[in-house]
């Protein structure tokens, strides 16, 4: 029993990680950057939804959509003001940059919102828990689920069927023979960063339904680990990011669970170690053969 | 001697003469006490920065390849110290405060080492991103496992223990847990600090100018054509990894002899992503830069804490412009527009000096 509750527990932790680890994936696929400010786009999408429940009354699915919107704004407008004068640049100077990017929104949060940390307001998310014998299952795990299931199904769909989405997958290639093929190729990164973002806010909101501590650092460990879980399943992958995600929050959380508490960190990122230096482009990643 | 080993020699000479004249300038403000208390209490953190974003230089600049594990090492080096330390005092009551300081810095260099050595094996096979993940995660456990860790001195041994604390009475802690090293008598001193930046000029400009060096850089700028003409490229990758952790190791026991207390959430990702900051924006491969942007990204929020609640912020938008600034190339080449009246002025004084 303890066990099945553990597993349902890490998969609910891992879908959340998956979740937040598809932008990561994405945006570093097609704009080949480590794109540090995301986890904290799920602190900024956590805290507008915050404050549509609590302070403006939305119904929580209006304030989710907000949240959204909000999120998608912001992600375009950081890669516009912050990452495309960048293009050319050196991938350490983006990376620098993104690390900027995370301190300021870090900093926004504080002035905005305060350092004190905020609980986030239950919602639909949590309002139930289900029983299966005596497994207990809160409805924040199942919807966490859920959404993490419906969310790669449509964005394997999207990449694969739409206009954009091989839009997406040319410029991932190659960019300069995608914009000679008359893509834009800024355009489709906005529009990676927008999908990135908009799945940030939906993290933030689930991430807070299961831990409802919300101050300005509340993204910060959270990223770290799904960019850990990008990199895990390959980065640039989209199902990679998915596989790496679940099982990373599985393992941190019988890490936990049969280990210690304490060294629950510690073991994921030993796993991470082992995978990559066994397989040294991730779980789900191309080898990338060199040429001389 | 030819123009570029001539370059390099006044390079140098002026890097160790800045530095230098830097120390002296404050000694003789810390005689006139003309120095203001808050930087005065800077002096010792800025010697370890200088350090650590030297030492890291030679990772991402030198090497080329992009850690973001840094403050780990920096940890090792300081939970060394303070052991070291304690156990000298408390075992051996060595009381001379300086014998215990350099014997804690070098225990600090030597475990950061051979740590980094250990990790370097596995790590510097991966490349790129990769490579910068698997630091990072190195980084995290370092900080994790000296959460659990538990080290006392009781009857002039050490007594280690991991994950509960298991002392028999009596025992003096040294570490305590997620407590951290606790009871440090702070010694550290700016002119150990100072010798300590010496020792790692030293270290770094002569490794970079040596065969050694050159082959780091090669293996750096291609490492395809490195390897096929006949460098090994790991061991040289190891030479840069290895050193910089030893010379991190050795910046943390300073810092952590500056203070009474250290603790694991000293050292997280963040701190490593800061020493990063410090080296590109000092210029990566430019030792001097390192030491110049370290000094002044450490003073600078000390000098914004006017502004206490908007340093921060401050802090993020300087650097996003200046990323910005210094690396679009039309903003460059604008700029370069702008400077370009008085390049052709001192290149007239030369009189065809040299086209590249």
């Amino acid at each position: 029993m303890i066990f099945l509750d553990n597993l349902i527990n890490g998969l609910s932790l891992g879908s959340i990680y998956a979740i937040i680890a598809l932008g990561y994936t994405m945006v570093y696929g097609i704009a080949k950057m480590l794109n540090f400010a995301h986890g904290d786009v799920i602190m900024v999408g956590a805290y507008v939804a915050f404050c549509g429940l609590q302070y403006w009354g939305l119904p929580p699915v209006v304030a989710i959509l907000a949240s959204m919107a909000i999120c998608t704004v912001l992600g375009i407008t950081i890669e516009g003001l912050a990452y495309r004068p960048l293009r050319q640049a050196a991938s350490l100077a983006v990376l620098i940059t993104a690390i900027g990017m995370s301190y300021l929104l870090q900093n926004v949060a504080l002035m905005i919102w305060g350092a004190n940390p905020k609980s986030f307001p239950p919602t639909f998310i949590n309002s139930t828990t289900f029983r299966l014998g005596q497994l207990r299952v809160s409805s924040a795990t199942v919807i966490t689920i859920l959404a993490n299931i419906v969310i790669m199904v449509s964005l394997t769909l999207f990449t694969a069927k739409t206009k954009m989405g091989k839009a997406m997958r040319c410029v991932s290639e190659d960019r300069g023979a995608a914009e000679l093929m008359g893509i834009n190729v800024n355009r489709t990164i906005s529009v990676t960063f927008a999908i990135g973002s908009a799945l940030a806010a939906i993290a933030g909101v689930l991430l807070c339904s299961s831990y409802p501590i919300l101050q300005p650092t509340t993204g910060s460990m959270p990223g770290i680990k799904a960019f850990t879980a990008a990199v895990f399943g390959g980065i640039g992958s989209i199902p990679g990011a998915m596989l790496g995600g679940v099982l990373l929050g599985v393992i941190e959380i019988f890490g936990k669970a049969y280990i210690s508490t304490e060294l629950g960190d510690a073991i994921v990122f030993a796993v991470l170690i082992v995978v990559l230096l066994v397989k040294p482009t991730g779980l789900l990643g191309k080898p990338v053969r060199e040429k001389v | 001697m030819t123009k570029a080993k001539r370059n390099r020699l006044i390079y140098n000479i002026v890097t160790y003469a800045l530095v230098i004249a830097a120390f002296l300038i404050l000694q003789s403000m810390i005689a006139n006490k003309t120095i203001t208390r808050s930087l005065k209490g800077q002096l010792v953190p800025i010697c370890c920065w200088i350090v650590m974003a030297v030492s890291l230089n030679l990772v991402i600049g030198i090497s080329g390849e992009l850690s973001l594990g840094h403050a780990g090492f920096m940890s090792i080096g300081a939970y060394t110290g303070a052991v070291v330390s304690g156990w000298l005092l408390n075992a051996f009551a060595v009381e001379n405060t300086l014998l215990r300081l350099v014997l804690a810095i070098i225990a600090g260099g030597v475990m950061a080492g051979i740590l980094g050595a250990l990790i370097g094996i596995p790590v510097l096979r991966l490349r790129g991103d990769y490579l910068a993940i698997v630091t990072l995660a190195f980084g995290e456990i370092i900080r994790s496992l000296v959460n659990v860790l538990y080290i006392g001195v009781s009857d002039g041994r050490l007594r280690f223990s991991f994950l509960t604390k298991d002392m028999p009475e009596g025992t003096v802690m040294l570490v305590d847990g997620a407590k951290g090293a606790v009871k440090i008598k702070p010694i550290s001193t700016f002119t150990v600090g100072f010798v300590l930046i010496l020792i790692t000029l030293f270290v770094v400009l002569n490794l970079i100018n040596s065969r050694a060096g050159c082959a780091i850089k090669a293996t750096r700028d291609n490492r395809i054509a490195a390897e096929s003409m006949g460098i090994p490229v790991t061991k040289y990758k190891m030479i840069a990894f290895t050193t910089a952790a030893a010379l991190a190791g050795m910046a943390g026991a300073l810092y952590g002899l500056n203070s009474s207390t250290v603790v694991p959430t000293q050292f997280t990702f963040n701190q490593s992503i800061n020493v990063l900051v410090f080296v590109v924006l000092g210029g990566l491969g430019n030792v001097l830069g390192s030491v110049i942007s370290a000094t002044l990204l450490t003073v600078l929020p000390e000098v914004l804490r006017a502004f206490s609640d908007y340093r921060m912020l401050a802090y993020a938008i300087v650097l996003i412009l200046v990323m910005i600034f210094t690396n679009n190339p039309l903003i460059r080449s604008f700029v370069n527009r702008l400077f370009s009246p008085i390049k052709r002025l001192f290149r007239k004084n030369k009189q065809g000096g040299d086209i590249a």
